[in-house]
């Protein structure tokens, strides 16, 4: 049977904030000798109590803002109890009646990551955001044997609990939501993003039911995915895996699953058990919220513009690909250097708008990426800065070099961080384009491969590239290769005909 | 002169005069503590090395600056008792409880660091109802806490010892906590005089939380003078407590004029009913006629919803401290009884921790806020607790105070309620509902039963009004004498 | 919507349910007592559904405080390890042990 998946959403996100969510120790754990970053708040002792930071709100309401949520105006916090030795209170103190973001949205371009040619084929996909609210971290457990081992580093380092509707549909889905997830809330600097640290959890609940049934089948939800790729892995595998059931007539157990990412395969963590009953109330040491408009505008207004817009923007008004735009605005640092390269070539006219972004997006999701990706430097640490890059651009543009010899000066830029100007100069690597000096050089190639010039004029065409190859080798590389390869035809040309 | 028996300001005055030092105050607490706690079992924890350092530097200070020293350190040299549910650090804090029994905090509750910042003597700690849960301090697992007027009886709680200590001339004043009427009552039942600030006005931070809605810190003290001494030590605004007001410390001390001419006195029938000790009802309208004699206008005034109270606090005290007293799970600190798996352990030592008035509330509040029930009995009781409040400010737009019996009787035996839980929380039938409103008030001496023991009288003043209570409060006490009158010990 | 009225009396069963929840081990004993206690204190509170609160807000706090909130986030020094562990029953030193356990309570 053709079966259809249902999944919903639920994704932690760890702030970065420098202070925890109700006390004053630093909310760093990563990393972090065990109990170093404890107070008597975070650990729990009789008779501390919390204080909200202000930031950790902001930041929550950013996320929801971003989301398209509504925001609540007015609402309060409520413990939510359950044992744990990680959970120093024995309740959390979290948000259940009031979320502080609710009925929001985001929209996702969906790529088929399954094809290989997934670059430029996607749709776009609206999902249902139905609460982001705020909470607190527990802290970490570590097994040994027959005892575990508490550390309290992260208790108490704020969390943000995205909720989704049950709207995503696939695999892939899952994955372009929490991609697009964690693009933003690095672009509104609310937190890393780090899955693989723990930064950005995403859990998905989902079922299978028969393709055109609306009733929902069992539902099983998987934990403790540290990659982008488990969430669409394990979903993919659970797809196979249930229908295989399905199809043989047996039943879904509802259990909660993790992955072994190693063998690829779901394993079962946890059997159903009784529902929970966290007895919620609203937190007595915590004063309710009120967020007027005054506050939210403040807050909006320190918004950036977001992964989507900048995406649509830059295929609008630059002219780019989907591809081109999307691996452009998947990092905010990336996009905003990429759109300096463009300003630099430019200038305040916008003139050739569209050419400049062409040959800036080339530079920077070519050169730029690659040497990014060969040495492991990040965007802010790239020695060369826009302008710089930009007037190596236009060094080619106006055919001082050619792009062969622009790589090459660019790799020394990328290592020393100098003008390409200078280096061409240093190095005198300016292209010569002077097309009687070329065709000297045309004439000297022929007449010292006699053999090859035969060759190809009895119809070997392919000798045409290695002709081209000697007079580059004899100018050095500074020959201008389209003057070059006109004299090189016109020069056999005239041979053939002679 | 028996120095024990001095008031905050009388120690003042004779500290700042020279006549005595901070070291032979302390020492002379410490003899008495030794002399008489075997027999009142007030305090659980002495502090008396580090109570004599504290005085040694006392003096020193005073013996370079003399009384001049009091404008920022206005308790220098004067020994003082915390009860067992306040933070102090370095100093054993059991909040009477078994599973507390070995727990020494790293930190002062706010109050407590406020005390040191002022110079206090921190003689110990005393003793409480387990975790502030009782009427008697029957509850403490560390044993009860006998009445200075007679040692069969109950100090009342849960201040108990904080309210014995103070009765007994063992410290000159004690930091309470009042949840339900824990400093009220106990002062009551003790003939002293004590304090239940608004809520808000002193930090929680470092009071072990019972129900946190409702805990308040409070003073216990010898007349309503000291009170106001104390008062405006420790309160204040405090950032570690998102629930302290931003409220500014009043010259509380400074407004004790006398004066309470023209005040306008409710007082409300509900407080007077059948079944109350009848010596109670009469000392009580005899103290209302003292403060009518001082130029007060007494009107009759009623608080309907005074009956619900204690059904309200009841639910939600409890299904706060069901919360509260989850943090005791033996990870971190506290007793551990080791079971089969993590569970079991959790429950042995929790079974085993926790006495059975805490389990019993324990319970309860579980219960209340358990799925099914929470709209029934919390959310309901939070309704409720609207109207209470709500009827407090309709009566103070009318009114400048309120004032009643304390307790419906005096003092009464060990063992005599324990096992009954409905009668011993009807003893906090006339203070709970200050906390159910966040009101302040005070309880202070107004007679004597046939047998000897002290009647308390309460003051209710509207939030943050705690100038008029106190200001009642010493005006009486400057036209009567039952608050000096002192046990046979 | 009118508020269900709830059970007057506590069966053993619920009691057992409300001590596991609470984690509270109670001998046999106790839980009797705690069922009869528990019962007549939930009777007595029954008087509270009699009372009309139709329209009325619930009071979870007496202040009309509202955003308490630090505003700056910088991190403060808070307890050292050895104070943040010197009140545990057993430690490695660096970490609170416990029975081992790997359901992960939420």
């Amino acid at each position: 049977m053709e079966y259809e998946v249902v999944i919903g959403m639920e994704t932690h996100v760890e702030q970065s904030t420098h202070s925890k969510m109700f006390c004053s120790c630093s909310a760093s754990f990563f990393g972090a000798e065990p109990n170093t970053n404890v107070c008597p708040t975070c650990l729990g002792m009789p008779g501390a109590l919390p204080v909200i930071n202000q930031r950790a709100v902001e930041f929550c309401i950013m996320v929801g803002l971003a989301l398209n949520c509504k925001i609540a105006r007015h609402t309060f916090w409520e413990r939510k109890s359950y044992w744990y030795p990680d959970l120093p209170k024995g309740y959390q103190i979290s948000q259940y009646q009031c979320p502080l973001c609710y009925d929001g949205y985001i929209d996702v371009d969906v790529r088929d990551l399954s094809s290989g040619n997934w670059t430029e084929t996607h749709y776009r996909k609206r999902i249902r955001i139905r609460r982001a609210h705020l909470e607190e971290d527990t802290g970490k457990l570590a097994h040994a044997g027959n005892v575990s081992f508490v550390d309290y580093n992260r208790s108490g380092v704020p969390l943000i609990e995205i909720v989704t509707e049950p709207d995503i549909a696939s695999a892939d889905e899952a994955y372009a939501y929490l991609s697009a997830l964690r693009d933003i809330v690095r672009y509104l600097g609310v937190s890393s993003g780090d899955m693989e640290k723990g930064a950005l959890r995403g859990e998905p609940n989902m079922s299978l039911r028969p393709k055109g049934s609306d009733t929902f089948g069992t539902k099983v939800e998987i934990k403790n995915l540290n990659s982008l790729r488990a969430v669409r892995d394990s979903i993919a595998y659970e797809i196979k895996r249930q229908s295989r059931l399905l199809d043989e007539g047996d039943q879904i157990r509802q259990v909660t699953l993790g992955w072994d990412d190693a063998r690829g395969v779901t394993v079962i963590q946890r059997e159903k058990e009784e529902a929970h009953d966290y007895r919620y109330f609203p937190e007595p040491d915590l004063p309710p919220l009120v967020i007027d408009d005054t506050w939210l505008e403040a807050i909006r207004a320190r918004m950036p513009e977001l992964p989507l817009a900048k995406n649509d923007r830059f295929m609008r008004d630059f002219g780019l690909s989907g591809y081109d735009a999307m691996v452009l605005t998947k990092d905010r640092a990336t996009a905003e250097y990429f759109e300096k390269v463009v300003a630099a070539l430019c200038g305040e006219k916008n003139q050739g708008l569209q050419a400049a972004a062409k040959s800036a997006a080339n530079w920077v999701t070519g050169e730029l990426f690659r040497l990014m990706g060969a040495t492991g430097a990040g965007i802010e640490h790239v020695k060369v800065d826009p302008a710089q890059l930009a007037g190596l651009i236009q060094l080619v543009d106006n055919k001082t070099i050619n792009i062969n010899t622009a790589r090459q000066v660019f790799e020394e830029m990328f290592a020393s961080g100098r003008d390409a100007g200078a280096i061409v100069e240093a190095k005198g690597l300016a292209q010569v384009n002077d097309e009687a000096t070329l065709s000297k050089v045309v004439e000297e190639v022929l007449d010292a491969n006699p053999q090859q010039a035969q060759a190809y004029l009895a119809g070997n065409e392919k000798l045409f590239q290695f002709l081209v190859g000697q007079t580059m080798k004899r100018t050095k590389g500074k020959g201008n290769p389209q003057v070059l390869q006109g004299l090189l035809k016109a020069a056999l040309d005239k041979r053939r005909s002679q | 002169m028996n120095l024990c028996a001095l008031t905050i300001h009388e120690a003042r005055a004779s500290l700042g005069a020279g006549h005595v030092t901070a070291t032979a105050l302390t020492r002379a607490c410490l003899t008495r503590i030794h002399a008489l706690n075997p027999r009142l079992n007030a305090f659980l924890t002495v502090n008396a090395d580090e109570a004599l350092q504290q005085a040694a530097a006392a003096d020193e200070r005073l013996r370079r600056e003399g009384a001049a020293a009091f404008n920022d350190q206005p308790l220098l040299g004067v020994p003082l008792g915390i009860k067992d549910v306040l933070s102090t650090r370095g100093l054993r804090t059991t909040a009477g409880s078994r599973i507390l029994e070995h727990y020494t905090p790293a930190w002062d509750a706010t109050c407590v660091a406020r005390l040191r910042a002022a110079g206090a003597v921190l003689l110990g700690k005393t003793n409480t109802d387990e975790f502030a849960m009782g009427s008697s301090t029957e509850n403490s697992a560390f044993g009860v806490t006998r009445n200075p007027w007679d040692e069969a009886r109950v100090p009342g709680g849960s201040s108990g010892g904080s309210a014995a200590a103070v009765a007994a001339d063992l410290c000159c004043a004690a930091l309470g906590s009042d949840t339900g009427g824990s400093v009220r009552q106990p002062a009551a039942l003790c003939g002293i005089t004590g304090l239940k600030n608004s809520y808000g006005r002193v930090s929680r931070y470092g009071l072990i939380a019972y129900a946190s809605s409702l805990d308040s810190v409070g003073v216990l003290a010898k007349d309503a003078r000291d009170a106001a001494i104390m008062l405006e030590v420790i309160a204040g605004h405090d950032p570690h407590d998102s629930t302290s007001a931003a409220r500014p410390v009043e010259g509380w001390e400074q407004a004790l004029n006398g004066d309470i001419r023209g005040l306008r006195i409710g007082v409300p029938r509900e407080y007077f009913i059948p079944g109350m000790q009848p010596e109670v009802t009469e000392a009580v309208r005899a103290g209302i006629e003292t403060l009518r004699s001082l130029g007060a206008s007494v009107i009759d005034i009623s608080l309907p919803s005074t009956t619900l109270a204690l059904p309200v606090y009841y639910l939600i005290a409890t299904a706060e401290a069901s919360a509260n007293l989850a943090r005791f799970d033996s990870v971190r600190y506290g007793l551990r009884v080791p079971g089969a798996d993590l569970v079991d352990t959790y429950r042995k030592t929790r079974g085993a921790g926790f006495g059975a008035e805490v389990k019993r509330r324990i319970m309860l509040g579980t219960y209340a806020l358990s799925a099914g029930y929470y709209d029934a009995y919390y959310v309901r009781a939070q309704k409720v607790r609207t109207l209470i409040k709500q009827e407090f400010e309709r009566a103070f737009a009318q009114v400048d105070l309120i004032v009643a019996p304390t307790s419906p009787t005096t003092a009464f035996k060990i063992g005599e309620k324990a096992d009954d839980p409905i009668q011993m929380y009807l003893s906090d039938i006339f203070t709970l509902t200050m906390n159910l409103a966040g009101i302040c008030g005070v309880s202070i001496p107004c007679g004597f039963d046939t047998a000897g023991l002290p009647i308390g009288m309460q003051l209710m003043g509207a939030a943050f009004d705690e100038k008029t209570v106190l200001r009642a409060a010493d005006a009486f006490q400057r036209n009567t004498e039952w608050h000096l009158r002192k046990p046979a010990l | 919507m009118p508020d269900p009225t709830p059970a007057p009396t506590l069966s053993p069963a619920e009691v057992e349910r409300i001590a596991l929840l609470a984690r509270l081990d109670l001998t046999e004993d106790e839980k009797s007592r705690y069922a009869g206690q528990l019962s007549a204190i939930l009777e007595y509170a029954a008087t509270l559904m009699t009372v009309n609160v139709d329209d009325i807000p619930p009071t979870a706090t007496v202040l009309d405080a509202r955003n308490v909130m630090r505003a700056e986030d910088i991190p403060a020094p808070g307890l050292s390890r050895e104070e943040a562990l010197a009140n545990a029953p057993r430690t490695d030193g660096a970490s609170f042990e416990v029975q081992a356990t790997f359901d992960n309570g939420d």
